[in-house]
């Protein structure tokens, strides 16, 4: 058990934890922040996207002990209103169907549009090919990212 | 009626988990936005005075409308669909509608069940009803209210107006004398023609928390002391559990319990969805999920081989004994098993005409088999349930399909009447069919009364993944006569599967041929199936139609024009009486998606393009899939669909419905695949079980509605099967290879594996 202090969401928490405990679990366990998804464990599925720093990343292998006092973005603290650009867009174009992987997927893909702001069709799949939908809304999501985009 | 009648004694049961905040279908804090967008003035909702107007709709008297969804979601948009049918009647202004998922009540709320692409189609009478007779109920309160006839009085939009008199008010303003009254019954329903609501899109009432990551899922449930559990389960099909040294496993933080638990006693009748696969349990339970995660790994645990088991199975088709057999099972084993059995004699399911004289005087016979693997669900949620069970009740909350099958298996094993159950049904990630099943709700529920504690199972990715409850292993043989002329003349298919049959005897082509046959057997196995998607059409769609399309090409016919003919043939004059589909509406949806894809177009050429079309669950779906080389491998580009499901609710929900269900197609008919050595999966999470990503998604699909007015019937799973079909048929044209056994990416790549 160690403490760690975190810096999440622009707050500071206090958890104890094992070093080795994914961010993910901190986040669900600890700190009751359970829009980030747990998936698969293994970052093969992208449901537990969050941002360190601007970087999308999967939480669920991402050991507390590894943060340092890098900055933590989660789905809850993307936007205070639930109006960030991406996020608007996944509404306006109803992408979500069973919805389990959204958070994931409009994480990786806010941090997309964070380095880049018109992003090619290649360039959208590159960085959200990490994500998995089992429903199937890919064209969804494109499409949104792309809406997402030029509202920007 | 002053208040919504509530239990007391669940609500003082609830009230924990409630203050806690962890409150998941009744976190009333999101409330107050969904009540209107334009109204976000806080509202202390536990504090509303809901009038209960009838079992789905409360009213408060500031004219707050409350529509209780029935059905658990599990991403078919009933959360919104449903109410929808419900606002169609009640004349309300659907952006100031409050929806919230309803209790499991059966009397009050219908059969409650998710599955079968029926949702809507048991709804549509009962919601539009309810609607209905809640509008002419608050006619009446004014009516009474303000002394006029209730002849004279109109709503619009949740206000009511008596013109002659000029008096207005809202619902809300009577709703407390509207619930005094009793519901009547035979209104009038809205024309189909002329729907405010049906028929015109609307946003999933859902979307805002899905997207800024509201609790709304089983997985997300909390409450103060809740333990998390998990459960070691044998590495094998065919193994079971001897026994176990958990002294590591208990000394590691945060471990409460390790013990052993018997999830069904010895000689349990199990009900049709009572499906397990273990029934010995090894169940670690700890503070949080990491911890109980890492403590499992030190586990010391002695495993045997089961030998054959019998259990006592009323499931369609009433009682049955089932001997579960002993052994540790491979896939390769099973294939060559399944090919041994399909030369055997079989179970006859239909025959017309004399086919077997038809098939002696063939001047051609052309003859396919088709094969499939098990497949994973994999909802991207993973199994889990909450339960919190005492001596004397149990709560128990997460996703599933069906409470009404839960409760009373809940009840026999934990002993209590069902109505000291209370089943509250959260947001599902995913069900696909595998959430039909219960043992995990089971499981869960057994670990809290075993731990006195409130309790969250959670399943891991691997525990999900290899647990069982499998779309079958199929094959089929399909063999078609053609005389000199190249007619067909007799049509045989002789199916089965590990362990069902996938055959739909009474499907098309039967119907349309004069001399049919259709023949099926089983293999038993101790790897648990169950339904997935479309179950048993997903796979029939496949083989079926690129039979068809190889049937068509021999025949010198344009694929469509060849099923047209056979369609034509089968409403004009059908062979038998016991035909399910209807030929006139299959007909439909292929002249439609061969307008819609400008099949014949020569701008299309450029595309390798391939049909299918089925029907399942009263619904009709063809598509045309187009094919181009990507990074030398076949893609399917684009997609053009056409659905006949009746009325279309929510059309732009069920565009992505279908959509949706391409993609799931695509990805299930080329990579999707699990399989056994020795009795073991091979495949535990997803870097072995191949899903299908965005890169590998097409660009475009096109989602055509026939435009009729007939009740709505399934949607969730017929466009599905058919697109099996016609991705196999597009890659035909793509690579001039035909793709028999699924996944299909096994014949593409340089060196296809043995069997499967």
């Amino acid at each position: 058990m160690a403490t760690y202090e975190l810096t999440i969401n622009g707050k500071q928490y206090k958890v104890d934890a094992d070093p080795s405990t994914p961010v993910l679990w901190i986040l669900r366990d600890h700190l009751d922040m359970v829009g980030t998804k747990f998936g698969c464990g293994l970052a093969q599925c992208g449901a537990c996207t969050i941002h360190l720093g601007d970087m999308a990343t999967r939480s669920c292998v991402l050991p507390v002990s590894s943060i340092g006092n890098q900055e933590i973005t989660t789905i809850e603290g993307l936007s205070d209103t639930g109006d960030h650009p991406v996020q608007k867009a996944w509404v306006d174009l109803d992408v979500a169907q069973c919805g389990y992987c959204q958070a994931g997927q409009i994480m990786t893909a806010a941090a997309l549009l964070k380095r880049n702001k018109n992003p090619s069709d290649e360039e959208i799949a590159s960085a959200m090919d990490g994500n998995i939908c089992r429903c199937g809304t890919y064209l969804r999501i494109k499409a949104a990212v792309k809406t997402a985009a030029a509202s920007l | 009626m002053e208040k919504t009648p509530t239990n007391h004694s669940r609500r003082s049961f609830l009230k924990t988990s409630v203050l806690a905040g962890g409150g998941l279908m009744i976190s009333f804090s999101w409330l107050p936005k969904f009540a209107s967008a334009g109204n976000a003035h806080a509202l202390d909702l536990p504090e509303l005075q809901w009038n209960e107007i009838t079992g789905y709709i409360k009213i408060t008297p500031d004219n707050i409308i409350k529509i209780l969804n029935p059905n658990p979601e599990f991403g078919q948009n009933v959360m919104t669909s449903l109410p929808m049918m419900v606002a169609e009647e009640l004349d309300i202004d659907w952006q100031k509608v409050v929806v919230e998922m309803g209790p499991h009540d059966n009397v009050k709320l219908g059969p409650q069940f998710t599955g079968g692409s029926n949702s809507i189609r048991m709804y549509w009478k009962p919601l539009r009803e309810a609607g209905a007779a809640a509008r002419s109920m608050l006619i009446e309160a004014a009516a009474q209210t303000w002394g006029v006839p209730a002849e004279e009085i109109t709503t619009k939009e949740g206000i009511l107006y008596h013109e002659k008199s000029g008096k207005s008010g809202t619902y809300g303003s009577v709703a407390a004398k509207a619930a005094s009254l009793p519901i009547p019954k035979g209104i009038k329903l809205n024309n189909a023609k002329q729907f405010n609501v049906v028929r015109h899109s609307k946003k999933n009432v859902e979307g805002v928390k899905i997207v800024t990551g509201k609790p709304l899922f089983g997985m997300d449930y909390t409450t103060e002391g809740m333990l998390i559990a998990m459960i070691e389960h044998p590495p094998a099909f065919g193994m079971k559990l001897t026994s176990f040294d958990a002294t590591e496993t208990l000394k590691m933080p945060g471990i409460k319990d390790v013990f052993r638990q018997q999830l069904y006693p010895d000689g349990y009748e199990q009900a049709g969805f009572d499906t397990r696969t273990f029934n010995e349990l090894l169940v670690v339970v700890g503070n949080t999920t990491w911890e109980v995660m890492n403590a499992r790994k030190k586990l010391k645990v002695n495993w045997e081989p089961i030998a054959d088991t019998k259990e006592v199975i009323a499931g369609r088709g009433g009682k049955k004994e089932v001997v579960v057999p002993a052994g540790l099972e491979s896939s390769n084993v099973q294939m060559a098993k399944m090919i041994e059995q399909a030369k055997k004699p079989a179970q006859q399911l239909r025959k017309d005409g004399d086919p077997e004289t038809a098939f002696k005087n063939a001047a051609t016979i052309i003859e396919r088999t088709y094969t499939a693997p098990f497949l994973a669900h994999n909802c991207m949620e993973p199994m889990n349930f909450f339960a919190h069970v005492t001596d004397d009740q149990a709560l128990v909350i997460g996703p599933h399909q069906a409470p009404g099958w839960i409760e009373p298996t809940l009840s026999k094993i934990l002993n209590l009447p069902a109505d000291k159950i209370e089943i509250r049904m959260a947001r599902m990630g995913g069900g696909f069919g595998l959430r039909a099943y219960g043992h995990y709700v089971t499981e869960a529920a057994l670990i809290s009364r075993k731990v006195k504690a409130p309790v969250k199972l959670v399943y891991s990715r691997e525990d999900d993944m290899t647990y069982g409850i499998y779309r079958p292993m199929y094959t089929a043989t399909y063999r078609a006569a053609l005389d000199a002329n190249k007619n067909l003349i007799a049509f045989h298919v002789k199916g089965g599967g590990i362990p069902e049959s996938p055959i739909h005897a009474n499907r098309f082509p039967a119907g349309a041929v004069d001399n049919y046959l259709a023949e099926s057997w089983e293999l038993p196995t101790n790897i648990t199936i169950g339904a997935f998607r479309a179950p048993r059409s997903n796979f029939n769609a496949a083989a079926e139609q690129s039979f068809l399309d190889e049937l068509a090409e021999a025949m010198g016919k344009d694929p469509i024009d060849f099923r047209l003919e056979l369609l034509k043939r089968a409403k004009e004059n059908p062979v038998g009486k016991n035909n399910e589909y209807d030929a006139d509406r299959y007909a439909g949806v292929l002249k439609l998606v061969k307008e819609k894809s400008g099949w014949k177009n020569p701008a299309n050429n450029k595309y390798s393009r391939g049909v299918a079309a089925y029907f399942c669950h009263n619904s009709y779906a063809a598509h045309v899939v187009d094919v181009v080389k990507k990074d030398g491998q076949p893609y399917v580009e684009r997609v053009f669909s056409a659905m006949d499901c009746g009325i279309v609710i929510n059309p732009d929900a069920a565009t992505n419905m279908v959509q949706g269900a391409v993609v799931d197609g695509i990805g299930n008919a080329l990579y999707g695949r699990l399989s056994h050595k020795d009795g073991m999966a091979e495949q535990n999470n997803f870097t072995r079980y191949r899903m299908i990503r965005m890169r590998e998604a097409p660009k475009k699909i096109e989602v055509h509605f026939v435009e009729n007015d007939i009740d709505p019937t399934g949607l969730g799973e017929p466009p599905f099967p058919p697109i099996f079909g016609a991705v196999a048929n597009a890659i035909y044209k793509n690579t001039g290879k035909r793709v028999y056994n699924q996944p299909y990416m096994d014949a593409l790549n340089s060196t296809p594996k043995a069997g499967f």
